[in-house]
């Protein structure tokens, strides 16, 4: 093998190799905690009191705000970037969607604090007196701004799927006798499903993962939230929160790592389906 | 001879795109249920007239024809004319097979459905029927929710085949086949055309002579955008009137 080629073949295996480090680095670090564990109160708990004694770590209420507000994230966001997907790949002029497309990938570098930001002083206020609510920082406000953070993954790897579509499929489509709207609804997306579904799990994985605007926006209670509406603090919140007060090797620490590989564990199955689609669907072609 | 009833109709068409003129004044009229076969050498615009008679050419920007394509007398290049019932009317079989990555059973069913169709029965009849016509019915009846990529080449033409005589059209145009297929299934094809004429008007592009021998009842030899010649398959073959189609055909062009 010529030394480019092995340079390139390490350099892609150190990506695997370090992506199995980092996980096996926080599972280490994660271990003391679940070694002490004798049930799942950790995950059906809701008592997080990291200074108390005896202390309690308990994230069931932090395990459903990060549910809540990627569920609000891929419910508001998904349609809107499907169908802005649909609209740039199929219904806009050619030189109007490269200048769109380019906008979306500009979006994607709005560093997340901004985002944050703009949640914390438009968004939440906004919230707050449409729905008449004491305070706008709850997962509802989070989940709303974070339906926007995702769309450029959604709608580029979506627009990417659309376009991959054989032009004979819309030809075939339209000798038919159908109209554009039936062609893209009926031919065109349809063969795109599978390229959709992978935008969707990876703009879904993207959302779990946001950590600086939710810890910003949605509010930070320490408990289960009996609804949307309520403040609440998902995984990534907590650990952002926590981590640095927590002294080395403390229970809390060990804890927040419990929390960490939880997390880094639903991500990483998020991704994998999102991988096994887009291989599934290569294989099918 | 009766000189049976002309379903197709060029009267001085002529095809742009952009500045680049494709077809030249292209004039000829096109008898129903025969077979016309348009030949000429690569680059000389047989695929555009063709194409120019489902206005599948809308699509593409810049295009612009003048004279009239006209079909059971009517210019449907007119005002007013509604491109999906013409569509329905004149079906059209590409150069790739290019079946939906649907089931068999919904390729076929796909036209009837766009045009309101949902009783099953009614569908279950209707693709059938057309797999039947496209001689596909035998080989696939067991396996109608298979997807239709499960089918071979020539077998998946015959869906696409099938798929558009389900929306029930008079015109078939057909733009070189059997250009990706092996001879076995390029015969079949042929064999199919043969019956479809009984109950279609069909045209096909080919750019295979034989073919163009084999099944046709006219030959239209297009050069440069040009129409050069036009008359009886047997007459193009055995007496061109023409030099340019004599050197084509014996191969000293092309």
């Amino acid at each position: 093998m010529p030394y480019q080629q092995k340079l390139v073949t390490v350099a892609g295996y150190t990506v695997l190799l370090l992506t199995a480090a980092i996980f096996l680095f926080v599972a280490a670090q994660a271990w003391p905690f679940f070694r002490d564990q004798v049930d799942l109160s950790f995950f059906t708990g809701d008592r997080w009191l990291p200074v108390s004694s005896p202390p309690s770590f308990q994230i069931r209420g932090f395990l459903v705000s990060s549910f809540m507000i990627t569920s609000m994230a891929i419910v508001v966001g998904c349609p809107i970037g499907i169908l802005s997907a649909v609209c740039l790949a199929e219904l806009l002029p050619r030189q109007a969607s490269i200048l769109l497309r380019s906008v979306f990938e500009m979006t994607a570098g709005i560093p997340s604090v901004v985002w944050g930001f703009l949640g914390l002083t438009v968004i939440a206020p906004f919230v707050a007196r449409v729905f008449n609510l004491n305070t706008g920082l709850t997962g509802f406000s989070a989940g709303l701004v974070l339906s926007v953070m995702i769309l450029p993954t959604l709608v580029s790897l979506a627009d990417e799927a659309l376009r991959a579509v054989p032009r004979e499929y819309a030809e075939a489509s339209y000798a038919l006798g159908a109209t554009r709207w039936q062609t893209i609804w009926r031919v065109i997306v349809p063969a795109a499903r599978g390229g959709i579904v992978a935008a969707v799990l990876l703009a879904m994985g993207r959302a779990i993962g946001e950590t600086m605007t939710v810890l910003m926006v949605a509010g930070g209670r320490l408990t289960t939230p009996g609804s949307i509406f309520e403040p609440m603090r998902p995984i990534t919140a907590l650990i952002a929160a926590e981590v640095t007060n927590a002294a080395r090797h403390s229970e809390q620490y060990h804890a927040l790592f419990a929390a960490g590989l939880v997390l880094f564990s639903i991500t990483l199955a998020v991704n994998a389906i999102a991988a096994a689609v887009i291989v599934g669907k290569k294989a099918e072609a | 001879m009766v000189e049976s009833k002309h379903k197709v109709g060029f009267r001085d068409v002529s095809i742009f795109y952009g500045r680049l003129q494709v077809v030249k004044h292209v004039s000829a009229e096109i008898p129903e249920k025969e077979i016309t076969a348009i030949i000429g050498p690569s680059g000389s615009g047989k695929s555009t007239p063709l194409r120019s008679l489902n206005r599948m050419n809308d699509h593409i920007g810049g295009m612009r024809i003048t004279g009239e394509a006209i079909i059971d007398d009517q210019n449907i290049y007119a005002a007013g004319v509604d491109v999906v019932r013409l569509r329905r009317k004149v079906g059209m079989v590409f150069q790739r097979p290019n079946p939906f990555p649907k089931s068999i059973y919904e390729n076929v069913a796909y036209g009837p459905k766009l045009q309101g169709l949902r009783t099953k029965a009614d569908l279950d009849i209707i693709v059938e029927n057309s797999l039947r016509q496209a001689a596909l019915w035998d080989e696939v009846k067991d396996r109608l929710h298979a997807s239709g990529f499960d089918l071979s080449g020539g077998q998946q033409q015959r869906l696409c085949i099938a798929r558009s005589l389900a929306v029930g059209p008079e015109v078939l145009l057909m733009d070189e086949p059997a250009s990706a297929l092996d001879p076995a299934a390029t015969a079949k094809i042929e064999e199919l055309m043969l019956m479809l004429k009984r109950t279609l008007t069909l045209i096909v592009v080919t750019h295979n002579m034989q073919q163009a021998a084999r099944v046709s009842d006219r030959t239209a030899f297009l050069l440069g955008g040009e129409l050069a010649e036009y008359d009886v398959t047997r007459k193009i073959f055995t007496a061109p009137q023409d030099k340019r189609t004599d050197d084509y055909i014996s191969g000293k062009m092309g």
